[in-house]
Order: structure tokens, then C-alpha cells, then sequence
């Protein structure tokens, strides 16, 4: 029956075990990651498309995506930088590394919570029919009760209108914070104006459901219903990546770029 | 192996001998990812198939573990498997897997496995050991099925996501219970479904350890 408990059997035993689970995890880890990497790819463009309303369930999302180009954009000076290549650059991982630019965020100016910054962001642009830039979707992220929220921003060219916000990863209380993702909810952000007249950042959530009749209405969005703290986390990221550490730098440059397209005569 | 003993051991620790209900195990998982149906059901088939494979493998290599490692050797089976779901699942399911990747990591220290283990797969074969798992971790499913589908209607007004009592806060006319969303309102369900169960089969209740006789409520008030 039983095989004696020797030390050299329970050494034997233990070590052919080990080494038959370790293969078996191996072999597993190497033959799904290429399946895991495109899944994970795919959630992040369905994500991507969601926010500007582009994405219907069962649809081809290598083919939709088509119309998206990802662009990488240096926050200091929101130009567009060629050389880092956008699709194997990640900002998440970049902010954390010295080396490719990151740096941590000191004290009261990290408003979002997320400690560190990265040296230039992925943004994905939508062009119109003439080539003239319609929408950006912004990679955005910031702290909310139990978690680091991430998540995109779409603003239309003139780079202060609102087209949609959407989070791919979070996890704030489901039916409290996590109505982040409650399509009704996310659509009170459409047509927001992000900055006021002398420029500051002007949109954030408030309690209390928002009157249309307000003077200033266009900047607020009502809050979710029993998460004050999430609440307060979608504000602040809102304030952190539209500020000039976020992205304002580059929707600078593209509202330049769009109103001279306005201005220009249209033959 | 008669079929009837065979259904027994599956079908017994649904409501006869119920991990959850009865041993009182795996309550932190019952806990934390029954707010939502879907997650609940991908959990229930992780743990289903962890539970009943381990007790398929270690019942099979049961007489070459001597018994001085036969925990780590445990632990090395469940460990291997919970990666092989996780990996599985990051693959497959990639959307459903982000809130439950913690949950599914956490199989490999929930107690109906390893409980599962000691008490059945060390000294039966393979076959019956598998069938023990199976019903083990169907009687798991069982009771995070009831409480999901209950937290998931009165907390959102949903079912796997679609709308089924209209909210109050969207135009309809139902005001959801928030606390149902929260991990304590599955310890509250948990304790009407062992309630319901006892009720329905008084053989489960346990004898009390101690009794307070007569008397000695006196003696209490005078400290």
C-alpha cells in the first residue's frame, strides 16, 4: 500500500511533483499567452470604440478600429512625437521607469492619486473624410475608493467639448461606484465642456443632479448616487489629465489647429 | 461502483451535507463575488473543476505521497490547477476575468478544496474521489447561485445584466437595495439559507455546546 515516509521518499515524492506541476504551468503560461495578449488587445480597443460610440456587440473589432490611429503625444509640450511607435509603447509601465521618462508626482500636485507620470501618453485620434482631426480619445486614470480607475476621455477637436468617458478597469463597488459604467450615467458626459472661459479646468461631478437651466451647467455632471469617494476620484482625474500636467498642452494645439480650420476660407 | 452510490456522493453535499451551509466553508469567496450573477457562475465552474480534478489527481497518486508531505503535495496539485483556470480564463473570458482574477487566485487556500482532500480523495480511488469533488463543488455552486441571483435582482434590478426590475433612478419604479451589493448582505443571506435549510432538514442542527440553566442569569447581573 502506502510507500514508507522516509525522508529520501518524501524528497523524491515532493520533487517529481513539483517538477510535473512546473511543466504543466509552463506549458500553459507559453501556449495561451498569444491568445491572452489578443483578448487583452481586443478589450482595450472595445473600450476604446465604446467611448466614442462606435462599438455594437459581436461587431469586427479589428475592422472598426481601423478608423482609430493611436498617436503618442509628449505631455510637456502636447506634440506629437514620431519616433516612439504606438503600438508598443505603454504609459502605464513608462511612467513607473525613470528610464523612459517617468517620474513620480510630488505631494498636493498629484491630485489623482496615481503616484506616478508618464514622459508622453498614447492618444487615439478620429479623423474626419478631409484628414482634419474630429475626436481624441484620452487614456485617463486616477484613484476612486477601493482602486486606480483607468479609463478614456474623447474630446472633440476644439479640445474642451465632451464626447464620452469610459472605464476599462476599476474595482469600485458594484451598483455604488462601479455605475461608472452604467451607459445612462456615462451618458450625461456627452456635449460637457471641460475648460471655462479663462482656461482652468472647469468639469467635475456634483451631488445633488445637475439644473440645465445653470449658467454653468456645461461643466458639471451629476455625481453617483451613494459613492461620494468614487465621485470625488472621477473629478479629480478629470482635473489632473485636463490640467496642464494632463493633456491641456495638447488640446491647446489642437484647438489652434481647429480653429484655423474653421477660419480657413472653404473654397 | 453501483450508480446509486455514485449519485449519492455527487448529489449529497447539495443539501444533505453542504459545504457552505453545513461545514461552514468557502464563505469569504460566497462572500465577495456573489454581488453578480456572471461572476458568481464563472467562480462556481473554477472552484467545480479545481475541486473535483485535485481529488481526481491526488486520489490517484495517494499511495506514492508519504504522509509527512502529503499537504504540500496537495497544495501543488490546487496550485497548478488554479493557474491552469486563471490562465484559461485571462484567455478565454478576458472581460469577465478582470473582477474575479483575486477570487480565482484565492481557490487555491479555499477550505472545501483542500477539506475535500483530507477528508475524501486521501483514502478512496480516483473515480469516487472525482465524483466527491464534483458534488462538492456543485453544492458550492448551489448556494452562490442562490444568493448571486438574490443580490444581483434586489441590489441592481438585474439578472446576468439585463434589466429586469426597472430602476427608480432610470424612470421605473424600483429603488434597489444597496446594502445587497455590500459583502455583509451575503452573510445575512447565508444565515436565512441556513435557517431555510434547517428548517426543511432538522437533522442538520448542531446540539449546543452549552446550555444557560436557570438561575444563572442572577448570578451574572451581580459582576
Amino acid at each position: 500500500m502506502a510507500i514508507k515516509d522516509t525522508k529520501a521518499n518524501a524528497l523524491i515524492v515532493a520533487g517529481v511533483l513539483c517538477f510535473v506541476c512546473s511543466l504543466l504551468v509552463t506549458v500553459a503560461a507559453i501556449a495561451l499567452r498569444p491568445v491572452q495578449q489578443a483578448s487583452k488587445l481586443d478589450d482595450k480597443r472595445k473600450n476604446i470604440l465604446r467611448v466614442v460610440n462606435m462599438y455594437e456587440p459581436g461587431m469586427n473589432i479589428d475592422e472598426a478600429f481601423k478608423q482609430i490611429t493611436p498617436k503618442v503625444v509628449e505631455l510637456d509640450t502636447g506634440a506629437i512625437v514620431e519616433d516612439v511607435d504606438p503600438a508598443t509603447y505603454d504609459q502605464y509601465s513608462a511612467a513607473k521607469d525613470p528610464a523612459q521618462g517617468g517620474q513620480m508626482i510630488l505631494g498636493s500636485a498629484d491630485i489623482a492619486k496615481i503616484k506616478y507620470r508618464p514622459k508622453y501618453a498614447t492618444v487615439y485620434m478620429l479623423y474626419n473624410d478631409d484628414g482634419t482631426p474630429r475626436t481624441v480619445i484620452l487614456p485617463v486614470s486616477g484613484y476612486g475608493l477601493w482602486s486606480t480607475l483607468y479609463g478614456f476621455l474623447a474630446v472633440e477637436s476644439d479640445g474642451n467639448t465632451v464626447v464620452g468617458i469610459n472605464f476599462y478597469q476599476h474595482s469600485e463597488t458594484p451598483g455604488l461606484g462601479g455605475e461608472v459604467d452604467n451607459p445612462n450615467w456615462k451618458q450625461l458626459w456627452s456635449g460637457k465642456k471641460v475648460y471655462d472661459e479663462k482656461g482652468e479646468v472647469a468639469l467635475r461631478l456634483v451631488k445633488g443632479g445637475v439644473d440645465p437651466q445653470a449658467p454653468d451647467a456645461e461643466h458639471k455632471v451629476d455625481a453617483l448616487a451613494g459613492a461620494t469617494l468614487t465621485s470625488d476620484g472621477v473629478s479629480n482625474l478629470v482635473r489632473y489629465w485636463m490640467s496642464e500636467d494632463g493633456f491641456k498642452p495638447f488640446l491647446e494645439r489642437l484647438a489652434t489647429q481647429h480653429a484655423g480650420a474653421a477660419a480657413a476660407p472653404s473654397a | 461502483m453501483s450508480d446509486v452510490k455514485a449519485k449519492k456522493i455527487v448529489l449529497s453535499p447539495i443539501a444533505d451535507n453542504n459545504p457552505i451551509i453545513l461545514q461552514v466553508l468557502g464563505i469569504c469567496s460566497a462572500l465577495a463575488v456573489t454581488s453578480k450573477l456572471e461572476t458568481a457562475l464563472i467562480m462556481c465552474v473554477g472552484l467545480t473543476m479545481v475541486t473535483a480534478l485535485s481529488n481526481l489527481f491526488y486520489s490517484t497518486i495517494r499511495n506514492y505521497v508519504p504522509s509527512s508531505v502529503r499537504i504540500i503535495a496537495q497544495m501543488t496539485i490546487v496550485a497548478t490547477l488554479v493557474i491552469l483556470v486563471d490562465q484559461t480564463l485571462k484567455a478565454v473570458a478576458y472581460e469577465q476575468s478582470k473582477p474575479l482574477s483575486v477570487f480565482v487566485g484565492l481557490i487555491i487556500t479555499n477550505c472545501i478544496v483542500m477539506g475535500r482532500l483530507e477528508a475524501f480523495a486521501i483514502s478512496n480511488p480516483p473515480w469516487p474521489s472525482f465524483l466527491d469533488g464534483l458534488g462538492n463543488g456543485l453544492g458550492y455552486s448551489a448556494i452562490l447561485i442562490v444568493l448571486a441571483v438574490i443580490r444581483e435582482l434586489f441590489g441592481s434590478g438585474k439578472l446576468l445584466g439585463v434589466e429586469i426590475l426597472p430602476l427608480a433612478t432610470e424612470g421605473g419604479w424600483y429603488v434597489p437595495n444597496g446594502l445587497l451589493l455590500l459583502p455583509p448582505s451575503a452573510f445575512f443571506l447565508i444565515g436565512l439559507v441556513i435557517w431555510a435549510v434547517r428548517t426543511w432538514k432538522p437533522e442538520q442542527v448542531e446540539k449546543p455546546d452549552f446550555r444557560i440553566q436557570a438561575g444563572q442569569a442572577h448570578g451574572a447581573e451581580a459582576h
